[in-house]
């Protein structure tokens, strides 16, 4: 037979069919073997006439003793020949079912036969996705960040990892909706499209790795597999961020050239800094109030690629910087080298703690920034020191050891991610922010700071267009005016606002920051908003919903079945619409 | 040569040479046709049913989908003759005689289509 195993059918009933064969193909034998004997051996009836038993008598005698159910000479008590063969037909239909039986159950507990059921549960549960979905690759720090502020906020996240532990972690969480975890291989492409990048729903493919070449191999695959995907990249160097954006991926985060980024803003524009930190954090966390780091002189034990570009970051801000580290020989030009180990207080002394304004411990090791951060803290109490923590779990040690700032790559990654995939307009609002002035700056971090009440906003995209928002699109269509007030006021007290800021109105013509609330909106705007949770969901309520639109418009309640419409247009002499 | 092969095409030609020793006579008179010859075609195509189980391929699933008709119809043409002879006192009447030999006619239809797939199959093969 030309057995061509093919990807997308379902292996379980191949795999039983194929292991159940010899078990059924013995269990037939000793079963045609006993009916045929008992129907050949000559009997005798009760009046002691040679008799012989039929195939259906043999049949139904070898049914309930081969089973094992029971025994009994019928229709007329057995000759001597006749037991002879029940004898042995017993041993042998009873063997045979003991076999069949025995093979059942070994292949129900065949590790083999459970990853094929698990596959199978598993395509079964993709399949049955009917909405979008985003495809988590790598189930570390980052990847449970992401996939619980996805599932947050009522996304769907598929989770691939390739390490068990990481799988059954992720199972024992409770996720609403739930996210189904497959343990695969996520550098094999053939797995990645079992997980289901080539779903219709598949709209992202996250990866989030702790490894380059995985997440690039990853990102390779969804680009060539399902070319319609978002595919965001983690990368840790700036040859592999070069090597993905080479072949199209959306975008490529690096958490460490972004931290970068982000203490040169805290350093330079503090107030943006924290605009940037509370719109791009995980919603619904405490809103945090960062120490502002100093300018002046820093101290960077370890230069490895956050230390690396740190140094370069503070250096174009001109500020002094002194690395400490035992493995290289050469540093950003500008930069001072001490070539010892950062966990000394000779080699903190050396350095010039003393004098310096800053410390930041940022190598890979957590037990090491954490020494370095408890001798420099011995050294001198009052000096701004920032560290890395590298896994989530060492948190309570870095607070405990008073760290003013920590930088966590895990969450830089997953908020930045998260921050593409909510609202896509969001950089470059950040970055139109970076151009105004401090007053501005300071301005707009104190309404969010009003507006959130202590937790992280939410900052989401409207779209006006016939697809995305048809209750706009009908309304504009229709000529009646429609402003951005509209879409803010609360269904409650329509004078109210909901708790919400435009930061951003994107027309054909240009981009407005901040824009009034009484701006007319055109089909084809892009409109970002940032508020609490709470107005979000509301304002989905308001996009969805005509009659609720109109009355936030009009302040008029609207008619709502089809009768009450056409008697009320007949009432005001208008039936082309029947709306005021 | 190939054992399996072997094997197999054995037990689809037997099930199908038996299913047409007891097709081959008068329609309705018991006497051409045996119930051993019945009892052997039956046992035949089961097994003959589970050497396909378990087949990936396309030709496969049709040989067994033809299998799994003439099982139903020898399993079938076994059930009137129980129940003509030992159920109701009826006995092997012609009209009796004749539907069973009709039903093992369908299975030997099935199992000539299974012949053929095989012969097909075997004809394509390019290894």
């Amino acid at each position: 037979m030309s057995t061509v195993p093919h990807r997308n059918r379902n292996p379980v009933i191949p795999v039983v069919l194929r292991r159940m064969r010899t078990p059924l193909l013995v269990l037939l034998s000793a079963y045609a073997i006993a009916v045929l004997g008992f129907s050949l051996i000559p009997g005798q009836d009760d009046q002691g006439e040679p008799w012989r038993m039929s195939i259906f008598h043999a049949f139904y005698v070898v049914s309930y003793t081969g089973s094992t159910i029971g025994f009994g000479e019928v229709p007329y008590a057995f000759t001597e020949a006749q037991r002879l063969w029940a004898t042995i037909s017993i041993y042998l239909t009873v063997i045979a079912w003991l076999y069949a039986v025995g093979s059942l159950i070994s292949l129900l507990r065949d590790p083999a036969f459970h990853v094929a059921l698990d596959h199978l549960r598993l395509r079964h549960s993709i399949a049955r996705m009917d909405e979008p979905f985003h495809m988590v690759c790598g189930y570390g720090d980052t990847g449970a960040l992401l996939v619980r502020a996805i599932t947050e906020r009522g996304g769907r996240a598929i989770v691939v990892e390739s390490d068990a532990a990481r799988i059954q972690a992720l199972n024992l969480r409770e996720h609403m909706p739930h996210v189904p975890a497959m343990h695969l291989d996520a550098r094999n492409p053939e797995h990645l499209v079992m997980a289901g990048l080539r779903n219709r729903w598949c709209t992202s493919v996250l990866a989030v790795t702790d490894d380059d070449r995985t997440n690039l191999k990853i990102s390779l695959a969804a680009k060539l597999l399902h070319p319609g995907s978002h595919v965001i990249c983690r990368a840790e160097s700036d040859q592999a961020a070069d090597n993905m954006a080479s072949f199209g991926t959306d975008h490529v985060v690096n958490g460490y050239e972004h931290f970068a980024f982000r203490l040169q803003l805290a350093i330079t524009t503090p107030d943006l800094h924290q605009v940037y930190d509370w719109l791009t954090g995980i919603p619904n966390t405490d809103l945090p109030e960062r120490a502002r780091p100093p300018a002046g002189r820093w101290i960077v034990c370890g230069y490895g690629p956050l230390g690396q570009a740190v140094t370069r970051r503070l250096l174009q801000t001109g500020i002094d910087v002194v690395v400490v580290e035992e493995q290289v020989n050469e540093v950003a030009s500008g930069a001072r080298l001490v070539r010892a180990r950062a966990t000394h207080a000779d080699a903190l002394r050396e350095a010039g703690v003393m004098e310096a304004n800053a410390l930041l411990a940022c190598t890979d090791d957590d037990a090491d920034n954490l020494s370095t951060v408890m001798a420099a803290r011995q050294l001198r109490s009052g000096l701004f020191i920032a560290a890395r923590q590298n896994a989530l779990r060492n948190k309570p040690l870095f607070e405990a050891a008073e760290t003013d700032l920590t930088v966590e790559p895990s969450y830089i990654v997953s908020s930045q991610v998260l921050a593409i995939l909510n609202a896509s307009l969001l950089n470059d609002f950040l970055d139109a922010a970076n151009e105004q002035e401090t007053s501005w700056q300071r301005q707009l971090a104190e309404a969010i700071r009003e507006l959130a009440g202590g937790r992280i906003p939410v900052s989401w995209t409207v779209r006006v267009s016939r697809k995305r928002t048809p209750v706009l699109a009908d309304c504009i269509e229709a000529g009646k005016p429609l402003a951005l007030r509209d879409l803010m006021r609360d269904p409650m007290d329509r004078e109210q606002s909901l708790d919400c800021i435009p930061l951003l109105l994107r027309t054909d013509a240009d981009d407005r920051l901040r824009p009034a609330a009484d701006s007319p909106l055109a089909l084809g705007d892009n409109i970002l908003f940032c508020g609490t949770p709470r107005s979000e969901r509301t304002m989905q309520r308001i996009l969805r919903n005509r009659d609720l639109l109109d009355f936030l418009r009009t302040g008029e309640h609207r008619p709502g079945g089809w009768v009450w419409r056409q008697l009320r247009s007949k009432k005001k002499g208008n039936p082309s619409t029947g709306l005021p | 040569m190939h054992t399996e092969k072997v094997f197999f095409g054995f037990f689809v030609l037997l099930a199908l040479t038996l299913n047409f020793g007891f097709f081959l006579g008068e329609i309705d008179n018991p006497d051409h046709h045996n119930v051993y010859e019945l009892f052997a075609a039956l046992v035949v195509s089961l097994i003959a049913t589970i050497l396909k189980l378990g087949e990936r391929s396309q030709i496969g699933a049709l040989l067994l989908a033809a299998s799994l008709v003439a099982d139903l119809q020898l399993i079938a043409a076994a059930t009137v003759w129980a129940i003509a002879v030992h159920v109701t006192d009826v006995g092997l009447s012609p009209m009796v005689m004749a539907s069973i030999v009709s039903l093992s006619g369908g299975a030997l239809l099935a199992n000539m289509v299974s012949a053929v797939l095989v012969t097909v199959e075997t004809a394509t093969l390019t290894r």
